[in-house]
């Protein structure tokens, strides 16, 4: 079916003055994926899929202005973390800010320049898992993210990571519109620690496909800066083989327009899956969590676990899906969504669907939003806990249970203290 | 499911063999599946605005009844087909439907229930719907603990008989047919007909706007306790034939009924359309209890036949401090397509919803509910229990919105899902809206059927796991089962007749 003509004009705006080398197999792969997104279109906030976000900052063919914001007043994240850096500055490898990107255990390419050359892991994953997660639901701004990324990695783990990989991601002009594409492949056994941080851009998109091969381990800890006014899109496509085990966990703190796509698929028996997220968002903050974990084989294990804290009028959104197709049986699926509001303003919008094909299996789902439980504060006062740090510690109660997914305690302390400050800038 | 393929269905632990046989001897076994042999008056098959005339006049109709059902029409043929529901079948052909049918007997509006056709009473004895209330009139003792139950009975598009009349308008009761309302109570049905459920709402509403036949009216004075339930039996007999029933019930201020729907249909290879509305009105300080048990044709084993079942409820509780309870047992159609919502708008309003849907071989159900809080301290309780069995799919699907106003709000919902067998599908799809933060909102969703602090306290007090999980889950299936009136209870039980016991894992 052809596209209206109004879709088809917007698409043609947001891609002018974009465009991608067509040569070798990662030129095709772009076309390939500038095919589809010509049949799809962008999308917009009559989609049922867009129903609680609306898409129009991420779509408009100009990236919104945003102001570089000054976060100097804090230690930077990770800081005390054994790493190896890898810098971009408003979506561009900045390598003179990176560390040498030899590792041992590890192969990393830069994307810009892996066109030429036969990566034949990477020829099967780049656009394939992002192909693969547009069923049942179009997602066509990893399509376009898939057609037209300017840069981004290619990394492929054979053996346990000597250290995290740790992509900072820098905004500089206010204008920025930045497009990385990632691909990660952890071979069979192997182990990384991958961490991401900074705001990136005014606008940024970036699509992370990931490989978790039999028995590998991917832990993956990101947050997504400080700044008030960018917008970003991020789409994880992640398929897991038997016994392998993929963590991920986002911290996000303010950014006008923040929407975080999972997309992950338990293809091989006994794997694990863990999404957590923590957002904090205080005034002009819309923060969407959108999940899928498809259940395709049997005894796997996946967990869910979201929590927001709103004020002034922010607003957050869940829409979390676990699909399991016939067979997967002795599934164990659980997700949990809450917010915790903290005035009259804020707003939480959520979808925890369950989709079930097997007889044999444990889902459950929760979905909660409410204030601060007066008698709990009422206790801690009592105890002779002021009011501010006791409102404070209920915060970051609420917000534990999603760091408990950092298997790695000095990480999980990082962005504990990330919280802290946040709250102790935000007090009432 | 066929009943060799439930015999080598792996009884696992969680599902026992009692629950298995129950639904074995529900499977193909659909007791209501007999027709009645009646001459039948049809209106042409298929569609127009003619056929929308025909209906208003059969009906005796004053003119603004008609104009509103042809500006439905005219809405309606301009509306697609909604095709969000987790729902698979072919598509429809609204011309291939016949739009009106009644049985030739009733021709002339009998004018007791002693003229109506023997024929049509004795398909009602048959069904067990007693359409006796001479017997009961002329003094014969009813058995003890049997109570009084008014019944407006539907056979296609025409009402029959609506039983008790004289003895609810001592009480200054309405109960009649809605189309006797349209001619007898024409202020009533003008103020509130479409108030609830607008003509332009949905797709099926619009339909059923424009060509309903006929339901049922009630309208319970101010302060006025309805002196017995109400209950309407929908009966689709003619084949090919559509059932577009409207029902519309008002409590005034400070009044209270109880309202009792069922609904059966022959067996037939063709599935059949039934498209109903109803539209409740709660004033300040009313109660409406609403139970339906919904055993439509379900169609054979193989998904030949059986009725598709496009339903709009919604209550409006307008009043301060009113109150409505929608129960559903929902064993029948094909497929079932029904969210019975609640408007809460008046301050300390309350909506309630207790479902338990049986999807068995290729049945089809998506349904669930709608939970509007816009008052403030307005409280909703959702419990909604899916059983799936055979190659059948059971979506629960809600919503639950908290408008920025109403304040001090509540919301609980449960929805659990039991699957038997793996051919099989359970789906839950939520939507969860807040707008304001002294209001809570919880929603829960499982497969595992027990509150393991329940069970937690009876194993504490010395019973083992099973009869723990056995004492919670039946006294968790009683409370859904009890919602409904004494009457249906009985009926709903032997409907589900499945032990919830065994599917806890």
């Amino acid at each position: 079916m052809a596209l209206p003509q109004a879709k088809q004009d917007a698409l043609a705006a947001r891609i002018a003055g974009l465009s991608f080398a067509r040569e070798g197999w990662l030129g095709a792969a772009r076309a390939e994926a500038l095919a589809r997104l010509s049949a799809m279109g962008l999308p917009g906030k009559r989609d049922e899929y867009w129903r609680y976000t609306d898409p129009a900052g991420l779509t408009v063919a100009e990236a919104p202005r945003a102001a570089v914001f000054d976060a100097s007043d804090e230690r930077p994240l990770f800081d005390g973390i054994d790493r190896l850096k890898i810098v971009f500055v408003d979506g561009v490898f900045d390598p003179a800010a990176s560390d040498d990107l030899r590792l041992a255990g590890v192969e990393i390419e830069r994307l810009a320049t892996a066109g030429g050359a036969d990566i034949h892991w990477a020829r099967d994953l780049y656009g394939v898992l992002e192909g693969r997660g547009q069923v049942p639901v179009q997602r066509p701004l990893a399509v376009l993210n898939t057609a037209f990324a300017t840069d981004g990695l290619l990394i492929r783990v054979t053996g346990k990571a000597a250290r995290p990989v740790s992509l900072i991601y820098v905004h500089n002009s206010d204008t920025s519109d930045a497009i990385l594409h990632h691909c990660v492949k952890v071979e069979a056994g192997a182990e990384i620690t991958i961490l991401e941080n900074g705001p990136a851009a005014a606008r940024f998109s970036k699509v992370m496909e990931v490989e978790v091969a039999e028995g590998a381990r991917f832990h993956h800890i990101r947050a997504q800066g400080r700044d008030h006014e960018r917008r970003a899109v991020t789409h994880i496509f992640a398929r897991l083989g038997a016994g392998a085990l993929f963590k991920s966990f986002t911290l996000t703190a303010n950014g006008v327009l923040t929407r975080n796509e999972a997309i992950i698929e338990l293809n091989g028996d006994e794997a694990v899956a863990h999404v957590a997220g923590a957002a904090v968002g205080d005034g002009n903050f819309h923060h969407d969590d959108t999940v899928f974990v498809t259940h395709a084989a049997e005894r796997c294990e996946s967990r869910q676990v979201f929590k927001k804290v709103l004020k002034n009028g922010a607003v957050g959104v869940f829409q979390g899906k676990i699909l399991v197709k016939p067979g997967a049986q002795k599934t164990d699926g659980y997700q949990i969504s809450q917010s915790l509001l903290l005035d009259e303003d804020s707003q939480f919008l959520a979808k925890p669907e369950l989709e079930i094909y097997a007889d044999d299996v444990k889902c459950s789902h929760g979905s909660t939003s409410g204030a601060i439980d007066e008698v709990a504060l009422f206790y801690l006062r009592s105890r002779g806990v002021p009011e501010k740090v006791a409102q404070s510690l209920l915060v970051l109660a609420f917000l534990a249970e999603s760091i408990a997914e950092i298997e790695d305690e000095a990480i999980a302390e990082d962005i504990r203290s990330r919280l802290e400050g946040w709250l102790a800038r935000h007090e009432h | 499911m066929t009943e060799a393929a439930l015999k080598e269905a792996e009884i696992r632990d969680g599902v026992d063999r009692e629950t298995i046989e129950t639904v074995q001897a529900m499977a193909g076994k659909y007791k209501y599946g007999w027709e009645t042999e009646i001459e039948t008056e049809y209106a042409p098959k298929g569609l127009s605005e003619d056929i929308v005339r025909l209906i208003s006049e059969k009906n005796g109709e004053p003119e603004w009844m008609l104009d509103w059902r042809l500006a439905a029409y005219r809405r309606w043929e301009k509306m697609e087909e909604p095709r969000w529901a987790m729902l698979n079948y072919p598509e429809i052909d609204y011309q291939d439907q016949y739009y009106y049918a009644k049985p030739k007997s009733m021709a002339v509006k009998p004018k007791s229930l002693d003229e109506v056709d023997p024929k049509l009473l004795a398909t009602y004895a048959k069904l067990g719907i007693p359409l006796k209330e001479q017997a009961l009139l002329a003094g014969v003792e009813a058995p003890e603990g049997e109570r009084k139950v008014a019944v407006d009975a539907v056979f296609d598009s025409v009402s029959v008989g609506t039983t008790f009349k004289a003895e609810l308008a001592k009480a200054g009761v309405i109960f009649c047919s809605i189309s006797e309302a349209v001619r007898e109570h024409p202020e009533l049905v003008k103020k509130y007909l479409g108030s609830v459920v607008p003509q332009s709402d949905n797709f099926f509403a619009t339909l059923n706007s424009a060509v309903f036949s006929d339901g049922s009216f009630v309208y319970i004075p101010e302060g006025v306790r309805c002196p017995m339930e109400l209950s309407t039996y929908f009966r689709i007999n003619a084949e090919n034939t559509g059932q577009f029933e409207r029902t519309l019930i008002i409590a005034d201020k400070g009044s209270y009924v109880s309202y009792l729907e069922g609904c059966t249909a022959p067996k037939r290879d063709t599935h059949q359309l039934h498209a109903a509305v109803v539209e409740i009105v709660v004033l300040d300080d009313a109660e409406v209890k609403y139970s339906t048990v919904q055993n439509w044709y379900p169609g054979d084993e193989n998904g030949k036949g059986g009725i598709y079942n496009f339903v709009t409820k919604r209550a409006d509780c307008r009043g301060d401090r009113s109150k409505v309870m929608w129960t559903q047992v929902e064993t029948g159609s094909a497929i079932t397509w029904k969210y019975p919502s609640c408007i809460l708008r008046g301050n300390d309003s309350q909506g309630e919803f207790y479902s338990i849907a049986i999807a068995n071989n290729a049945q089809q159900a998506d349904t669930g509910t709608k939970m509007v809080h816009l008052g403030k301290n307005t409280k909703s309780r959702i419990v909604s229990k899916g059983i799936s069995a055979g190659r059948a799919q059971n979506t629960y699907r809600g919503l639950v919105s908290m408008h920025p106003k109403a304040t001090n709000s509540r919301n609980y919902t449960q929805c659990d899902s039991l699957l038997i067998g793996d051919k099989c599908g359970a789906h839950t799809v939520p939507y969860i809206e807040v707008k304001n933060n002294s209001s809570r909102v919880e929603h829960e969703a499982t497969t595992s059927k027990v509150d393991e602090d329940q069970l937690f306290y009876c194993r504490s007090r010395g019973m083992d796991e099973e009869e723990a999980v056995a004492l919670v889950v039946n006294g968790f299936c009683k409370e859904v089962l009890q919602a409904l009136p004494m009457e249906f209870a009985m009926e709903a039980q032997s409907l589900v007749a499945i032990s919830l016991e065994g599917s806890v894992g």
